[in-house]
């Protein structure tokens, strides 16, 4: 069986590559993107420690199906969200999207 | 009979309060009402007299208010002073509010000059029968403000508000001595009533320091009201109110309080330390004589007249200092009279002659026969001429000041009285005699000259009610109780000297002014040079002072604008920099919030690390 | 429990504007007769506590309800001596800001509706007697009044607004930290001011919590150097406004003096007495001397508040039954005089409009009236005995002369600074001659004299009787008084 760390250590560089994609890349699609990948590396977590831990349970693994549907719904808002900037912008470069101030 | 003084006081009040919510329809018949109010006024004043003839005092009060452990009362204080002093008011007030009818007719406020003098006699009645000091302080505040609003009467001139204000202003000044005093008296005593003071003046408890301080303080506050030096020169500007308001209350009876205030509270002055009278007399010789010299000086027949009252106060305050009590009163009593008569003669003349400068009048006498001859009645009198009210009373001051022992005091008196016999028979004679300089010039109406006769009775003869012919009675009628009165012998070298200042100061006069002998110029210029004490040193050391103020306020207002509101805005100005400096992190871009999160969270985990696990 | 008259009187303007919320804003006749019904129900309810009070009996008509058990606050209302003079003189004046406001004519609905809720923070401060309830109010008072100022007001009437509501609020969070301070110290759980001022509080505490309250109640007072908002204030607000400004919500802070100060902290008091004092000295020389300079009427008028509140500091300071039996008359009497002096301002400036002093003159021709009242609220100001504001002063003055004789000497010379600019004032303003341009003015409107006319009286009634505002202050001062000195 492979052990734990592998799984954790997958979900650290999943997370990590999200971080850095939501960090640097302009295209807010791709933003977007990375957030999920983030998200995934959570899931991972989640289904890694409770298979190890207390298998008895499932507690990880229904909470990830839970993640995973209100994943879908945040993933539809945000790229509504995009499309209506997009709508008032014409881009979807992060860069030129400032408005999150008053 | 007594007990309803209140009356007299009341009346006028409700004359005022008449005459003024019928402001613009009761016209000229304001007159009557004001009249009636007073007329009544008198006649029970003549009754309450009667009641205290035989040296009785009566006194009643009621609750005014209670604060804490202090009770004030308001009530009367009915004794033969205040007996007097309510005839000499409501005397005079009605004989001046009488012939107003004619000096004022045809005068577009004349109702509001009816209710303002309306009140200004229930005011200075109520001072006159006042039972504690706060009630007389309050009444002597009110016939200020009736001064101020009479003075200003004509306020379209600039003048006349100027002195208006200028003549609030100036006795306000002593009047915070006063109030000080007050305030004193009361930390220390508890109580405003004469009797009670005056009993514990008597039983000796208060120290000699505090009640001296009582007793300065107090003569700051009737320096400024009699306009004694330095805080005499808001009564020559007084003279810009109508002439018988200054009869009234330039006069009379208002510029009297300041003695009457003394008189009142003598008895702290005698307890006090022997310094406070001698301040009094002092100031008050010193005013006489300095007056008497710019009355000399003076063109306006009203300004002579307004320098002539503030020397003889002067007099009086300076009997009182020599601690002629009785004499000071008698000489109050005789002056109300032959000075509101010169007034209304002075006003009379005005009116017949159209103008205030004397050497624009002459030969009147040959045109105004009443107002001529009563005004010779008056001027005889206030110089001191056997046997007229002036003399007798006159001559007390100087017996009492050459008692005293004060011989500074009495030369400066005698000189006094020399001078003003000169300058009233200046005046006298540069107006009334000589080549008629105007041939429009006429006697006034019956109106205005009844009231000159009536009042040329007391002003010649109320004095032998003083004299030692009938064993000076009045002196004896208004003593404080408990004085041992000392037989009256008369001082016949006091009345030698007094009568020879006056031939003298008349003689004089006669031979520069009467028969123009010597070029009267020449005398007048080198005297005023004398009044550089006045004009530009009292005078000038006001306005600078009023300067100062300005000044002072001028820069306060800046250092409030910029310096107090500089600290307030300045504050926030600091904070809105601040704040301007730290919203520009607020970019909008939302990876650099998500940048500053993940770097806060990694921070936060080492710290975690080192501080928690560590 | 009987009828909850305080209740009644502070929530009945509340209803009103609530009512008014619910008309259009065309309906502005509507709106106007119903502010007015609205303030004038309170005054009369008033009158029937005042006919109800017993002089003696302490604290009256109280309501207490629990509010929260868990941290002691109720909702505690009652009425003393102190704080009757200031529910009447609130309730007064509203129903006379309504009056003067009745040519309001843009967003009248907002207007009055802030106008009647202002009004029910006022009451409230005058009858709580529960430290949060207090703060409510107190703090309830600020908001009507920023809008107020900010949109009916002049021409910088944000700047004056914003510099009102902040510095105030400053005050105010500072006042907060002392209640705090004196809820934690004894653990009592309550918020009663009456009961924690009965408990007392150890010296040290004393000290501290002084300072805050201290300073809370001068910034609304306000001593000088606290004082800058309220000409900016004034200037820039509406008449009716200023007349509730400077004549209930100044009162507010010389209120709270008394009400928390004198009782709460009366060892501190009496320590730092010579710090108010002189705090209240320079108020009143500076403000007189200020208010001489000016040359914008309502600014003058200002000062000359900040002038004259100062007596009720001194009074206060004094620590005696005279000195604070005066500073009550003089709050009452001041609230009179000054709410007389800017409403006539007002109607003067709604005839010429200007209030530039130079720019006026000679008055007393075209419009008497109008100008005899202002001589004689000029007098009534610069204490001319018979009126009003002599015998508070007087009263102050004497017993900040038993206890601190210097400061009194000098305040005393104020009184002749006041009379100079005010007299100086008046000749200029009323007396002289009238220019061309004011040829056609009209003399006081009913409307206006209805405005007027009841503070004149009060002012003459209070001036000539004092009694009958003293016979109910006395008792509750003595009760207060914990320093006599």
């Amino acid at each position: 069986m492979v052990p734990l760390q592998y799984y954790i250590i997958m979900s650290a560089i999943l997370f990590t590559i999200g971080i850095y994609g939501v960090l640097a890349r302009r295209n807010a699609i791709l933003v977007l993107l990375s957030v999920e990948i983030m998200f995934n590396a959570v899931n991972i977590n989640f289904m890694a420690f409770s298979a190890y831990i207390t298998p008895a349970t499932m507690v990880g693994q229904i909470y990830t199906i839970f993640a995973v549907a209100s994943g879908a719904a945040e993933i539809g808002i945000g790229l509504a969200i995009i499309l209506l900037i997009y709508r008032g912008r014409e881009t979807v470069n992060v860069d030129e999207v400032n408005m999150l101030k008053w | 009979m007594a007990q309803y003084a209140w009356v007299i006081a009341v009346m006028p009040v409700l004359a005022f309060l008449i005459i003024l919510f019928t402001l613009r329809r009761i016209k000229e018949k304001a007159a009557y009402v004001a009249i009636a109010a007073t007329g009544a006024g008198l006649l029970l004043s003549l009754g309450v007299l009667a009641t205290v003839w035989g040296g009785r005092i009566f006194t009643y009060q009621t609750t005014w208010l209670t604060a804490g452990k202090l009770t004030l009362k308001i009530g009367m204080y009915i004794d033969p002073l205040a007996a007097v002093m309510l005839v000499v008011v409501t005397t005079v007030s009605l004989l001046v509010q009488i012939y107003s009818i004619g000096y004022m007719k045809g005068e577009k406020r004349l109702s509001w000059y009816y209710a303002a003098v309306s009140l200004f006699t229930a005011s200075m009645l109520s001072l006159v029968i006042a039972n504690n000091f706060l009630q007389l302080y309050i009444s002597w505040e009110l016939v200020g403000l009736c001064s101020y609003l009479l003075i200003g009467f004509w306020y379209e001139k600039k003048s006349a508000s100027s002195a208006a204000m200028k003549a609030f202003i100036i006795t306000r000044i002593g009047d915070v001595g006063f109030f000080l005093g007050l305030a004193l008296l009361f930390v220390n005593t508890h109580t405003f009533d004469f009797s009670a003071v005056r009993q514990i003046v008597a039983a000796g408890s208060l120290g000699a320091g505090t009640l001296t301080a009582i007793a300065l303080l107090f003569f700051a506050g009737a320096a400024g009201k009699s306009a004694q030096f330095p805080l005499h020169v808001w009564l020559p500007d007084a003279m810009e109110g109508p002439t018988p308001v200054s009869a009234l209350i330039h006069a009379a009876t208002m510029v009297a309080a300041g003695v009457y205030l003394v008189a009142r509270s003598f008895f702290i002055f005698e307890a006090a330390h022997p310094a406070a009278l001698q301040v009094v007399a002092g100031i008050g010789a010193f005013t006489a004589i300095l007056a008497a010299v710019i009355a000399v000086t003076m063109t306006d027949i009203k300004k002579v007249l307004a320098y002539s009252t503030i020397s003889q106060l002067g007099f009086m305050m300076a009997a009182l200092g020599v601690g002629g009590y009785t004499a000071a009163i008698f000489h109050l009593t005789t002056h109300a009279f032959f000075k509101a008569l010169l007034f209304l003669g002075a006003g009379s003349v005005i009116h017949g002659a159209g103008t205030q400068n004397i050497y624009e009048m002459g030969g009147l006498l040959k045109k105004m026969k009443v107002t001529g001859w009563t005004f010779l009645i008056a001027t005889l009198s206030i110089a001191g001429i056997v046997p007229l009210s002036g003399f007798w009373s006159k001559d007390e001051i100087l017996t009492e000041a050459a008692k005293s022992g004060n011989y500074i005091i009495l030369g400066v008196l005698l000189v006094t009285a020399f001078l003003t016999a000169f300058y009233m028979f200046r005046l006298y004679f540069v107006v009334f005699t000589g080549p008629v300089r105007d041939e429009h010039a006429h006697e006034s109406p019956a109106v205005m000259t009844y009231p000159l006769l009536i009042l040329a009775v007391p002003a010649a003869l109320l004095g032998l009610a003083g004299s030692p012919l009938l064993g000076n009675w009045f002196t004896k009628f208004i003593a404080l109780p408990g004085a041992e009165h000392i037989a009256a012998a008369p001082d016949y070298l006091m009345m030698g000297l007094s009568t020879a200042a006056a031939l003298a100061g008349i003689g004089f006069s006669y031979v520069l002014y009467g028969r123009r002998a010597v070029t009267a110029w020449s005398v007048v210029n080198s005297l005023s040079s004398f009044s550089w004490l006045n004009t530009t040193f009292v005078d000038k050391t006001i306005r600078d002072g009023l300067r100062v103020t300005l000044g002072i306020s001028n820069g306060l207002a800046r250092f409030d604008t910029r310096f107090v509101d500089g600290i307030v805005n300045g504050v926030g100005g600091v904070i809105g920099t601040f704040s301007r400096y730290f919203s520009r992190a607020n970019s909008g871009f939302i990876q650099r919030y998500a940048m500053r999160f993940v770097i806060a969270f990694m921070l936060l985990a080492v710290a975690v690390y080192f501080v928690l696990v560590r | 429990m009987s009828f909850p008259i305080l209740t009644a009187i502070v929530f009945f303007p509340l209803i009103g504007a609530l009512v008014t919320l619910f008309y259009k804003p065309e309906q502005v006749r509507l709106i106007k007769w119903t502010a007015l019904l609205a303030s004038i129900v309170p005054l009369a309810l008033s009158i029937i506590v005042i006919v109800g009070f017993h002089p003696g009996g302490g604290v009256q008509f109280a309501e207490r309800v629990l509010w929260s058990k868990t941290i002691g606050a109720s909702y505690y209302l009652g009425i003393d001596g102190l704080s009757l003079p200031m529910v009447f003189l609130s309730a007064l004046l509203s129903v006379i800001a309504v009056i003067a406001s009745w040519n309001i004519s843009v967003k009248t609905k907002g207007y009055f509706a802030l106008l009647l809720l202002l009004e029910v923070g006022m009451l409230g401060v005058f009858v709580a007697l529960d430290y949060i309830l207090f703060y409510i109010f107190w703090e309830l008072v600020l908001l009507p009044m920023y809008f107020l100022i900010g949109i009916w007001g002049g021409k910088r009437r944000e700047y004056a607004a914003l510099k009102f509501f902040l510095y105030t609020l400053a005050g105010s969070v500072i006042m907060l930290l002392a209640i705090l301070a004196v809820y934690f110290n004894g653990g009592a759980k309550t918020f009663d001011i009456l009961a924690l001022a009965a408990k007392g509080i150890p010296l040290g505490l004393q000290h501290i919590v002084f300072w805050g309250f201290f300073l809370g109640f001068a910034v609304k007072v306000p001593i000088f150097p606290f004082h800058t908002w309220l000409p900016d204030a004034h200037v820039e607000a509406p008449t009716a406004i200023s007349v509730l400004l400077a004549g209930v919500l100044l009162k507010m802070g010389t209120y709270g003096f008394i009400r928390v100060i004198l009782t709460t902290t009366p060892d501190a008091l009496k320590e730092y007495a010579w710090i108010m004092a002189t705090l209240a000295v320079i108020s009143i020389i500076y403000g007189a001397l200020n208010a001489m300079i000016q040359k914008d009427l309502k600014r003058m008028i200002a000062y000359s508040s900040i002038s004259h509140m100062g007596y009720v500091v001194l009074g206060i300071a004094s620590g005696t039954v005279i000195g604070t039996n005066g500073a009550i008359m003089q709050m009452f009497s001041h609230g009179l005089i000054t709410a007389l002096l800017f409403l006539l301002v007002g109607f003067i400036y709604e005839r010429t409009h200007t209030r530039n002093i130079s720019e006026l003159g000679g008055l007393l021709n075209k419009t008497p009236v109008l100008a005899g009242i202002l001589c004689f609220a000029s007098f009534a100001s610069l204490g001319l005995p018979g009126l009003s504001g002599f015998i508070a002063e007087f009263l102050v003055l004497v017993g900040a002369y038993s206890s601190l004789p210097w400061f009194a000497v000098i305040a005393s010379g104020g009184v002749v600074i006041t009379a100079g600019y005010l007299l100086w004032m008046l000749q200029r303003v009323v007396m002289g001659a009238l220019p061309d341009k004011y040829a056609d003015l009209l003399d006081a409107t009913p409307r206006e004299m209805l405005a007027l006319v009841p503070l004149v009286v009060l002012v003459l009634v209070v001036g000539l009787y004092p009694e009958s505002v003293l016979g109910f202050i006395n008792h509750s001062v003595v009760a207060l008084v914990k320093v006599v000195g």
